[in-house]
């Protein structure tokens, strides 16, 4: 099994609603809710982190779920989001993509 | 239901204000004919200030933000404070004339992953369009900048408003909206000046005009459907909300003064006196708007129109009574249905009564249309 990481894009919009995670893509004007298991796999998209990792630690951790399942959940979520421009997903660490919510100051 | 009304629900149940309209500058580099605004600087907020009242709108959870003028570009600051409103995450639509928009722009603007660019566009003709703005060759820039942004890939909708002269051009003016792969939108309102002037006025589209506007399937859709009669009236429809201006919306002027939308000049406060929080939560204008239902309303409530009539409440308060009618609607009521409102009928009936009309006239005088006719002669029909 190749290893997956993920980056959040820039080119998204991205609100707390109480307690709801809203995103938008501002490449296709889709607009997600992402569920809780959801919005742990966006804010651990730093595209450094494998997706492996991200399950066994973030979500297997905090939910009661086999891994192999989260994954294979995780791996499917990932994939939708990149075909709206929201994630981007490689089979290596991404690197240059500054996950957004970071304001210069 | 979809994610978007569920979204708006859950905003109005919590007080959230969803989307604000936010005003960079009321400075222009044109000069339209119906414009609302004054283009005197009266001292806008500056870099730092806006930049300070972003992070307060992020924080109270505004996720869809419009920026807009007079004309944003004119500001020097204008990229620095969509980079910053993007680096909050929030949805930017930007509503500019694109007369400033190149090739640098544009590239600048997709990179920033600005949602939307909406543009003003008023004709295909350059005699008409450039007369409506005052400036020379601004037709020619305007499709200048919608071309290099939608070579960019940036979603684009041209906005265009209903008048006089340019009455005959919306067709010619959505084909070439749609050539461009852009969204196209058509206004049938010239509203009144922010504070409250009626000059612009004149320049509204006869009701003729707007009429052949809501029977033209190629922009009304399904024309039996938009014409239909109203539908009857029942409790959801009564303990319904205006709109969402004061619940879900705020709009905040270059100057830092927050209304409830830009068309509902209602002074809430002032973000320059006040965190945006402390007025969005405890203005007590604010909790007057909140207060209407649909059943509060003067004459309204007891209008056939009233569950399907565009209504709104800021032009009803610039006629001077937020609970009232709002003119300009019952006429596009009336000309959609050709079933006279409420109003209509009230005026109709009783010739001493002031008409509300000082300040959008129902031209139904100007109509060649018998029914409408008829009703001007304060004959009201079925
Ligand atoms: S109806 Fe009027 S006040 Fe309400 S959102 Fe629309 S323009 Fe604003
Ligand atoms: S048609 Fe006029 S009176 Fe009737 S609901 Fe609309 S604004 Fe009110």
């Amino acid at each position: 099994m190749s290893e997956k990481y993920a980056a959040r894009s820039r080119a998204v919009a991205a609100r707390v609603l109480d307690g709801e995670m809203i995103i938008m893509s501002a490449t296709d004007s889709t607009l997600f809710s992402l569920n809780d298991v959801a919005t742990i796999i966006w804010q651990s998209a730093d595209g450094q982190t494998p997706l492996s990792l991200i399950v066994r630690d973030r979500i297997c951790v905090e939910f009661d779920v086999a891994q192999e399942d989260a994954y294979r959940d995780a791996k499917a979520f990932t994939e939708k989001l990149a075909s709206h421009g929201i994630l981007q997903v490689s089979d290596q660490p991404i690197r240059d993509d500054e996950p957004t919510g970071s304001v210069r100051r | 239901m979809k994610l978007i009304e569920r979204l708006n629900e859950k905003a109005l149940v919590h007080g959230v204000p969803l989307s604000v309209h936010l005003d960079l500058t009321y400075r222009c580099n044109e000069r339209c004919e119906h414009c609302y605004l004054e283009h005197d600087d009266r001292g806008e907020m500056n870099t730092s200030e806006i930049q300070n009242l972003l992070r307060q709108l992020a924080e109270a959870g505004v996720f869809f933000l419009t920026l807009s003028g007079g004309e944003p570009l004119v500001r020097d600051d204008c990229f620095e404070i969509i980079e910053f409103a993007r680096a909050l995450q929030f949805n930017v639509k930007l509503k500019t004339n694109a007369i400033l928009i190149r090739e640098k722009e544009a590239a600048r603007l997709k990179a920033l992953a600005v949602e939307q660019v909406q543009i003003s566009l008023y004709s295909h003709r350059a005699e008409v369009h450039d007369a409506i703005t005052k400036v020379r060759g601004s037709l020619q820039r305007t499709l200048a900048g919608i071309r290099v942004l939608r070579a960019h890939g940036l979603k684009v909708s041209v906005a265009n408003v209903l008048m006089k002269s340019n009455a005959s051009d919306n067709e010619a003016v959505g084909a070439l909206a749609g050539e461009f792969g852009a969204h196209y939108m058509l206004d049938p309102t010239i509203t009144p000046m922010i504070d409250g002037g009626i000059e612009v006025l004149r320049y509204r589209a006869s009701a003729a005009d707007v009429a052949a506007v809501f029977h033209n399937s190629a922009l009304v859709g399904n024309v039996e459907q938009f014409c239909a009669p109203p539908q009857a009236i029942d409790d959801s429809i009564l303990e319904g909300l205006p709109c969402s201006a004061g619940h879900t919306a705020c709009y905040i002027s270059p100057y830092g003064d927050l209304y409830p939308c830009v068309q509902f000049p209602l002074p809430c406060g002032n973000v320059r006196r006040q965190k945006f929080a402390d007025i969005w939560r405890n203005s007590p204008q604010l909790a007057e708007v909140r207060s209407i239902r649909a059943k509060d309303l003067e004459t309204c409530s007891a209008c056939s129109h009233l569950g399907s009539c565009s209504r709104c409440p800021g032009l009803a308060y610039m006629e001077g009574n937020m609970r009232g009618p709002s003119s300009v609607d019952c006429e596009k009521s009336f000309l959609r249905t050709q079933i006279p409102s409420a109003a209509m009928m009230a005026s109709g009936l009783s010739q001493r009564q002031a008409p509300r009309s000082s300040l959008v006239q129902i031209q139904l005088s100007q109509s060649k249309n018998g029914v409408a006719s008829s009703v001007a002669a304060g004959q009201p029909i079925n």
